[in-house]
């Protein structure tokens, strides 16, 4: 059951600037991502986590170290493969939601399987799925204004993880939203990697960070803590005898 | 938590035995605050001292007295739900009074000391969340519309959850200021001469040290 994870970061590690000015945004960092896990980083500002989400999301290169996402090196990619992976294989959430006002819930869901050369009728139809599995598909020919900034949060997880895309890159998803909302996100989340999606989600928010399996606290760019470690098959058997 | 007063509580809704009380309490709380028997039944004989409880009518056949509320009692529940609860016996925290000493005994390591407590109290914050999905998963599978008497222990249970995860909360952000401010403080501490000594034995990063060093030798 656990292959090899979704999401690899390899001993990663990210300076801006050079000699005297250079700063280690992230230093050595090692982080695997599962299929089937919701992994949570939490640190203070300035602590590595957007540049760690970046990273991982292919929007910037590692200055040293290896990311990996479902099998492929990122930094070994062309411009164009990189677009593709972005595309096909991972969606980004953001605290505020990011959705394209001119177009309907499920146009939005529908537009990378678009930019992939879908048709589009089978993107809408794929779309639809994928809004159906966040509980709202009779929002499907709603737009972003006429939504609350919860539905619009789950119409923004629907895109990330819409057809074949397995990976979710949760940045503060829940920061412009109420606890209650907010929380309603989360489950939301947390029921798409159960059903399969690996997650990976910034937060500053303990309560919200509690909805993950594992909890990375990073600091100066280094790992600092965490709360538990990666599925392996000895794991899976210590949870099954415990219940 | 005063025991004699959930028990007074549980008694104005009707006559009770001390099992049944036990149960009915921890069924309203989750179970997080267990009573034993032994407890209930002290409390009893207590409140029937008081004048709060009196026997409703003689033993039944397995010789188990149930109790109910005097006139006394009723008032003495009316105040309770009235009254705001009194802060004054704040209990001893372990984890604060650690975190005092540790700031004020030198050689310890606050940074890890703090990180150490922070993944613990998130694990527990952890398995209380998971509690609350399972916890409201079930009350949402079997409840369309239901509100009968075990659909409100489950909300109070849920409640009583929330409560917890607002605790754990509140001590993980009380941690994150707890580092920031001693940061801060370390950053400024060599600027104020007095500190210097407390300072070069409880921060032990280079600079610092080599700062108060020459400090110290000059």
């Amino acid at each position: 059951m656990t292959t090899s994870p979704i999401l690899l970061l390899d001993n990663v590690s990210r300076v801006h600037g050079h000699d005297e000015t250079a700063v280690r945004a992230l230093d050595g960092v090692t982080l695997e991502v599962h299929a089937g896990e919701l992994v949570a980083v939490m640190g203070p500002s300035g602590s590595g986590k957007s540049t760690l989400l970046n990273l991982a999301g292919g929007l910037d290169q590692p200055t040293s170290g290896r990311v990996v996402v479902e099998g492929s090196d990122v930094g070994a990619m062309s411009l164009r493969d990189l677009a593709a992976l972005r595309r096909r294989s991972l969606g980004f959430v953001f605290q505020d939601f990011n959705l394209i006002p001119s177009l309907t819930a499920a146009e939005n869901v529908a537009l990378p399987l678009e930019l992939d050369g879908l048709r589009v009728g089978k993107a809408l139809r794929i779309a639809l799925d994928s809004l159906e599995a966040v509980g709202i598909a009779e929002l499907a020919d709603r737009y972003p204004e006429h939504m609350s900034g919860g539905q619009q949060q789950r119409v923004a997880i629907a895109r990330a993880l819409v057809g074949n895309r397995r990976l979710v890159l949760a940045d503060e998803p829940t920061g412009a939203l109420d606890s209650q909302t907010g929380e309603a996100v989360l489950r939301v989340l947390r029921a798409r990697c159960d059903a399969g999606a690996g997650g990976l989600l910034v937060t500053h928010e303990a309560r919200h960070a509690a909805w993950a399996d594992r909890v990375v606290f990073l600091r100066d760019g280094v790992i600092v803590d965490t709360t538990g470690t990666p599925p392996s098959a000895e794991s899976l058997l210590d949870s099954a005898a415990a219940v | 938590m005063s025991i004699r007063r959930g028990l007074l509580a549980l008694l104005a809704q009707e006559p009770m035995y001390g099992a049944q009380l036990r149960s009915e309490f921890e069924s309203r709380t989750g179970g997080t605050w267990p009573l034993n028997v032994g407890q209930v039944y002290t409390t009893l004989a207590r409140l029937e001292r008081d004048g709060l409880v009196e026997g409703a009518g003689g033993a039944d056949a397995e010789g188990r007295i149930a109790y109910r509320l005097t006139g006394q009692g009723r008032a003495e529940v009316q105040r309770w739900w009235a009254a705001p609860v009194d802060r004054g016996d704040t209990p001893r925290d372990e984890r604060v009074i650690k975190l005092a000493l540790a700031v004020t005994v030198p050689g310890v390591d606050i940074q890890r000391l703090v990180q150490t407590q922070r993944t613990a109290t998130l694990r527990h914050l952890q398995d209380l969340t998971k509690l609350k999905r399972v916890t409201s998963d079930a009350a949402e599978q079997h409840t369309p519309d239901g509100r009968g008497p075990g659909q409100r222990n489950e909300l109070a249970w849920l409640l009583v959850l929330d409560n917890l995860v607002y605790a754990a909360e509140a001590e993980i952000r009380w941690l994150d200021h707890v580092e920031t401010r001693l940061a801060r403080e370390s950053t400024r501490a060599p600027k104020t001469p007095h500190r210097d000594t407390a300072t070069s034995q409880t921060d032990r990063s280079p600079s610092q040290t080599d700062r108060s060093a020459k400090r110290a030798s000059r």
